[in-house]
């Protein structure tokens, strides 16, 4: 009986204790987002933390961009996220759902570029590869003799003769990846342009004027092959990593972080001629790239402690200039001048 | 049998069945020795697979239990530690002591100290928190200040690798992003004996870090031992009075049938779902804060309370209806039954089947992914409202980071978690084995 007791009150307490200490107020800065930016956000924080004593070191969580600006657009006020990290830019629908909930003032801080390589296997031989190469092996439907046809390419050799003999298999990232959209711009997209396969759809599309048809036209040359030839990843860059590594013969596409951390698996393909690097990025040269940025809620600075301290951190030349941890782990720097432009945006709070 | 002896018919001889039977016999004795070589093959198979996994984790992961580290002199020259001579603390603290170690190490080396080039290649051997170790032994002990500290400090992730042979010395400079230059000095040092792998104690007290050499399990332990110790308070009183209500009091009838449907469903939901229903009600309505790990435990309580339901009315039910008769008959009352006589005998199951409930608990991530349990802490919690992670998240977070140095430590961590795991069944087992009573 007497345990009995002492146990309901055990229970009771700690179910009073958790609803009273609802009202603690947060003391650090709470982070959702982006895998991509994840490792960035990651080595940012840690070096706050290094430095500023008297503040707590952000917390920060995965998801994916999507996920964390919905969070991010949740509301304001403690129960919700004070950045949410991007590997695009916000979407126009995200922002009035922002506005709808509270969130009229959003700060953007584009704090580099990331690069997209394209890799085999470290013991294959050297690969240069154009947009219409890829275009041609992973489209659903390709030029051929004036038409579009479903996709015939069956080797990497039938698409370009200087490619090797190997089953077209390609892992691309999934829909749900910031790193498709920017897969189909730079490279189906300019794919579908080399090879003229722009115009066939453009001429086969149904709309009712001009623009319809344009906007039908570049949502079928996005279409990827469905017969086993591209494969979607929809897990990180260790899958493709891992797919790679049980079929030697496949081409993956990787962050450039991802790849110079695992320069002896891996083998990156020149694109147009342009070896991928932190600096042929830099320079526009090497052609598939896209920023990376996180959104902070004005309305949180000032109540959120370190929040302004953090971001005014991590946008210091020692830390996203380019001799800072971020670049030495795989970022490619803004220009300078790009750079300055957001460090004193980010000093005057200025919102999108 | 009864349906082959109406298969040969009535007008069958005695003699010919005992001939079809003996024939028979051969037969049947085939069959069973297939059966028991089928059940053979299944145990064989299920051993195959736990030796490849254990053998896939352990050869991974055993070296995350050391870690590369060099022996440095490093001089505290009071000129760069503390050049106003105050010893304030937020001068201690942003000392460069990261020039410091590297110019021990230089030194230690050989290299030219006045040479940019050759000073970044020094660096680029010791971890990025190289100077958190120095200053943290600084501020313990400020009258260093001035002398000359030894002490180990880690060497980078790239080079850790390189020396536990998880990256080929023979590929070529680029490819192994380790220079020709820095190879010779590493061959230096270790036949020196000031660079050494030793004992990773990081791996268990380190919280989360980019750098995979000070990357580490503790704030993942303490997240998941606050969580533990939430489902065991409320779990386990929750759980026992439950189960002897229904058990013992409940009449039987509709509602008590439609609780009992909905407790063994319960069991079997998946454990996402119980993180959506936190998600909902723990942190969306009541207010508790995202990534706590009180959230977790309660989250985690509501899914293990079914299993130590199940647990204690099977133990229940186990004990002998004479127990009770016995106690009834010397005037013992219903609540003096069962708390004195029934409750002690059903105490063993109990316990097994709370070991197992928690058991499940820590190793569950589905739920805390919801309840942003999934993230990068790198501070200390020191109470379970603050943000923490859990052993499998971590596992989990490390799995899909990029460098070299974080897959030995996934596959660490996991042997870590497995052997806690079996503790805990160990556990129940010598309790099961120690208090059981036969009847």
């Amino acid at each position: 009986m007497n345990s009995k007791f002492i146990a309901y009150t055990t229970v009771t307490a700690v179910g009073m204790a958790a609803f009273a200490c609802a009202a603690l107020a947060r003391d650090q800065v709470q982070i959702a987002g982006s895998s991509t930016v994840l490792p960035y956000a990651n080595i940012g924080a840690e070096q706050f933390g290094k430095s500023h004593a008297s503040l707590k070191t952000p917390v920060i969580e995965s998801g994916g961009s999507g996920a964390g600006i919905k969070r991010f657009c949740e509301g304001l006020g403690e129960g919700t996220i004070d950045i949410a990290n991007a590997s695009r830019k916000i979407k126009d629908s995200e922002l009035a759902e922002c506005q709808k909930n509270g969130v009229k003032e959003i700060i953007e801080v584009q704090f580099g570029y990331d690069g997209i390589v394209f890799a085999v296997d470290a013991k294959s031989g050297d690969w240069a590869l154009e947009p219409k190469d890829l275009f041609l092996a992973l489209a659903a439907e390709v030029p051929k003799d004036g038409a579009l046809v479903a996709n015939p390419y069956k080797t990497w050799k039938e698409v370009n003769d200087k490619l090797p003999e190997w089953p077209i298999v390609a892992y691309i990232p999934g829909e749900k990846h910031g790193t498709r959209e920017v897969f189909e711009e730079k490279i189906m997209h300019a794919g579908a342009k080399a090879t003229g396969a722009d115009k066939l759809h453009l001429d086969k599309a149904e709309g009712a004027d001009d623009a319809a048809k344009k906007k039908v036209a570049d949502k079928a040359v996005l279409k990827v092959r469905k017969d086993g030839a591209a494969v979607d990843i929809d897990g990180d860059y260790t899958e493709t990593l891992a797919r790679l590594a049980s079929n030697p013969q496949g081409l993956g596409v990787f962050g450039l972080s991802f790849y110079e951390n695992n320069t002896d698996k891996l083998k990156v393909a020149t694109l147009n001629g342009i070896t991928p690097s932190v600096e042929t990025i830099a320079s526009g040269e090497y052609p598939v790239s896209r920023p990376l940025q996180f959104y902070v809620k004005k309305a949180h600075i000032g109540t959120i402690p370190g929040l302004k301290e953090y971001v005014e951190f991590f946008v210091s030349e020692k830390i996203i200039g380019p001799e800072g941890p971020l670049a030495e782990y795989g970022l490619v720097p803004s220009p300078d001048a790009e750079r300055k432009a957001l460090q004193d945006a980010v000093k005057a709070e200025k919102a999108m | 049998m009864a349906i082959d002896t109406t298969a040969l018919g009535p007008s069958r001889h005695a003699e010919n069945s005992a001939s079809i039977v003996q024939k028979g016999i051969a037969r049947r004795y085939a069959a069973e020795r297939r059966f028991r070589l089928y059940g053979m093959f299944a145990i064989l198979f299920g051993i195959a697979f736990l030796v490849f996994l254990f053998g896939s984790i352990v050869s991974n992961g055993y070296t995350a239990f050391v870690q590369t580290s060099f022996k440095l002199d490093v001089p505290l020259d009071s000129e760069v530690v503390d050049p106003a001579g105050t010893r304030a603390v937020s001068d201690l603290r942003n000392a460069d002591y990261t020039l410091l170690a590297r110019k021990s190490l230089a030194s230690l080396l050989g290299a030219d100290t006045s040479s940019r080039p050759q000073m970044r290649e020094v660096g680029a051997l010791l971890s990025r928190d190289v100077d958190v170790e120095i200053r943290n032994a600084v501020l313990a002990d400020p009258s260093l200040i001035g002398k000359t500290l030894s002490l180990w400090v880690l060497a980078s992730g790239r080079v850790d690798s390189l020396m536990k042979g998880q990256l080929d010395r023979e590929l070529p400079a680029a490819v192994r992003k380790v220079s020709d230059q820095q190879l010779g000095w590493l061959d230096k040092a270790e036949a020196a004996g000031f660079l050494a792998k030793r004992f990773n104690t990081g791996l268990f007290t380190a919280g989360a870090s980019s750098n995979p050499e000070t990357a580490g399990i503790g704030v993942a332990m303490v997240g998941s031992l606050f969580m533990m110790l939430i489902v065991l308070i409320l779990s386990v009183p929750l759980g026992v009075a439950a189960a002897i209500y229904l058990e013992e009091f409940a009449t039987k009838n509709l509602l008590t049938d439609i609780i009992e449907v909905n407790i063994n469903n319960l069991a079997a939901v998946p454990s996402i779902v119980f993180g959506l229903l936190g998600l909902a009600i723990f942190i969306n309505f009541a207010g508790l804060p995202r990534s706590a790990s009180l959230v977790g435990g309660l989250v985690l309580t509501l899914m293990t309370l079914p299993t130590i339901i199940i647990a204690t009315r099977a133990a229940l039910k186990a004990v002998p209806p004479s127990i009770r008769e016995a106690a009834y008959g010397v005037g013992a009352s219903k609540m003096q039954t069962i708390m004195h006589h029934v409750l002690p005998l059903a105490i063993p199951g109990i316990l097994t089947g709370t070991i197992v409930g928690l058991a499940q608990a820590l190793g569950e991530t589905a739920p805390l992914l919801m309840i942003g349990m999934v993230a990068f802490v790198v501070e200390y919690p020191t109470t379970p409202l603050e943000p923490a992670t859990a052993l499998p998240v971590q596992i989990y977070m490390w799995a899909t980071s990029a460098e070299r140095g974080f897959v030995e430590r996934t596959s660490g961590a996991a042997l870590i978690l497995v052997a806690v795991l079996i503790c805990m069944n160990l556990i129940a087992v010598i309790l099961r084995r120690k208090f059981e009573r036969r009847w």
